[in-house]
């Protein structure tokens, strides 16, 4: 066995760097609208319509699939994850990027926990951009009207956790970008009607709110956003489960808690 | 200055302090390329603790970059100042990738890298010591470590752009526990595959 200890700085760069790589290679490959058209979602277990300003606390069993759609073109919805088995194990942003090597989560990416496991997977994204660096907005944007930072804590207050419990959240519906001097610039709420699908990886807890991302300039919620659960499981040649060499790795650690 | 504490912390090692409100905590990358994770707690309400998402969305909001420089405020989870990065001669630190752990780098880099030491390691010995543990274990800032974030999403931990001898100095806006891993990660070029000493000091000024 490779003995890694050993290894010498030019060796350790060149499997780094091999690493990177293929990460680029993937990213740079589009992918047919036959591989990421979203797959219908029959029998709901589950629909409910959440008001602006609002929140909901699901729970989700490990191959339910939950729609997530932005009826009223809202900028921005705020999500969190805990693995229901064990609290302590949740959503971790860093990871989530610098697992993927990337900011942009869509289609194919996975969010990851702190465990080096899936916690869900982005099965389908009509959404124009998903947000996990700056995250949701709290009252230092919003003032004294709903926020997405105390949506989630009464959400997870629910399921008896408390602000120890949170880390950094996602901002869903919300695309923003770095520009060429270090900025991010915030380019717009996706269009009404935008829908983005997670299936859940493990039993997990849901936290979602329907309140903006931090940095969009309408700071309260503009219409409802709606949500629809139902049961599906992977089938065997699954895109997120082999769309990276990272995340074969992340479902085999997984698949290991449910062998 | 008068140093209350003054030590060089050896590759790959934790440490912990508690600064008082206007303390001045300086580190120095002695031999370059090194990155210094940390964590920070309100010392009399460790549940408020530093928020990577805070300080960037109110650092975004004032016109700042994505990275964190001389006069970024670190923010708390209630949005408060924490400390302020008020020397730096570096110019570009990251908040938004996390800290290594075992668990991760075997997604990152493979399974054989399970038993390589970690970061999060470091920080889950030295929260134990203050009753604490893995849900304490929240956003980081890794000080002279090179992330960038591309217009186009991609976000990469690049070479260290920290000289030999690189200082930053931190002030504390409020009794603050502060937590550190000397970054022992060798699969990827945050500490130039070579991790390697820092030196910390405390002072009044
Ligand atoms: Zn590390």
């Amino acid at each position: 066995m490779l003995d890694l200890n050993t290894l010498t700085p030019a060796q350790y760069r060149a499997r780094y760097l091999a690493l990177q790589e293929a990460a680029r290679r993937r990213a740079a490959t589009a992918l047919p609208p036959s591989v990421t058209a979203p797959q219908p979602l029959e029998k709901p277990l589950k629909t409910e319509t959440v008001p602006p300003g609002a929140y909901v606390a699901l729970r989700l069993k490990r191959f339910d699939v939950l729609r997530i759609t932005n009826d009223s073109g809202t900028p921005g919805a705020a999500l969190f994850l805990w693995n229901a088995d064990d609290v302590s194990e949740r959503y971790n942003a860093g990871d989530t990027v610098k697992l993927q090597w990337t900011t942009t989560l869509t289609t194919g990416r996975v969010l990851f926990s702190d465990m080096g496991r899936v916690l869900a997977s982005i099965t389908a994204d009509t959404s124009a951009g998903h947000d996990s660096i700056i995250g949701p907005n709290g009252p230092a944007q919003a003032g004294t009207g709903a926020n997405g930072r105390d949506n989630l804590r009464l959400a997870g207050a629910k399921f008896g956790l408390t602000r120890r419990d949170l880390a950094p959240a996602v901002s869903l519906f919300s695309h923003i970008a770095t520009d060429e001097t270090g900025r991010f610039q915030y380019h717009a709420a996706a269009a009404s009607g935008a829908m983005v699908e997670l299936r859940a990886e493990q039993n997990v807890l849901v936290a979602l709110s329907n309140t903006p991302h931090a940095l969009s300039p309408v700071t309260a919620a503009t219409g409802p956003i709606s949500i629809a659960i139902a049961h599906r499981p992977p089938a065997e040649d699954d895109l997120c489960r082999h769309f990276t060499e990272e995340a074969v790795r992340g479902f085999i650690n997984t698949d290991e808690a449910f062998s | 200055m008068t140093a209350i504490l003054d030590i060089t912390l050896p590759a790959r090692a934790p440490f912990s302090a508690t600064l008082k409100a206007g303390q001045i905590m300086r580190i120095i990358d002695l031999e370059g390329q090194q990155a210094v994770d940390a964590l920070f707690y309100n010392a009399q309400d460790r549940s408020e603790r530093y928020s990577a998402q805070d300080t960037l969305a109110a650092q975004a909001s004032s016109g700042g970059p994505y990275y964190l420089q001389t006069g970024s405020v670190l923010r708390s989870n209630e949005g408060r100042a924490m400390l302020t990065l008020v020397a730096d001669s570096c110019g570009f630190h990251d908040t938004s990738a996390g800290a290594c752990s075992c668990e991760a780098n075997t997604v990152r880099f493979g399974h054989e890298t399970r038993f390589m030491h970690a970061c999060r390691e470091n920080f889950l010995t030295e929260l134990a010591k203050y009753g604490m543990g893995k849900r304490d274990l929240v956003s980081n800032v890794n000080f002279f470590m090179n992330v960038p974030i591309r217009p186009n999403g991609e976000l990469t931990v690049d070479d260290g752009v920290s000289e030999p001898g690189g200082e930053i100095a931190l002030r504390a806006e409020m009794d603050v526990l502060v937590l550190i891993s000397n970054c022992p990660q060798v699969n990827n070029p945050c500490n130039g595959f070579r991790p390697t000493p820092i030196r910390i000091i405390i002072s009044d000024t």
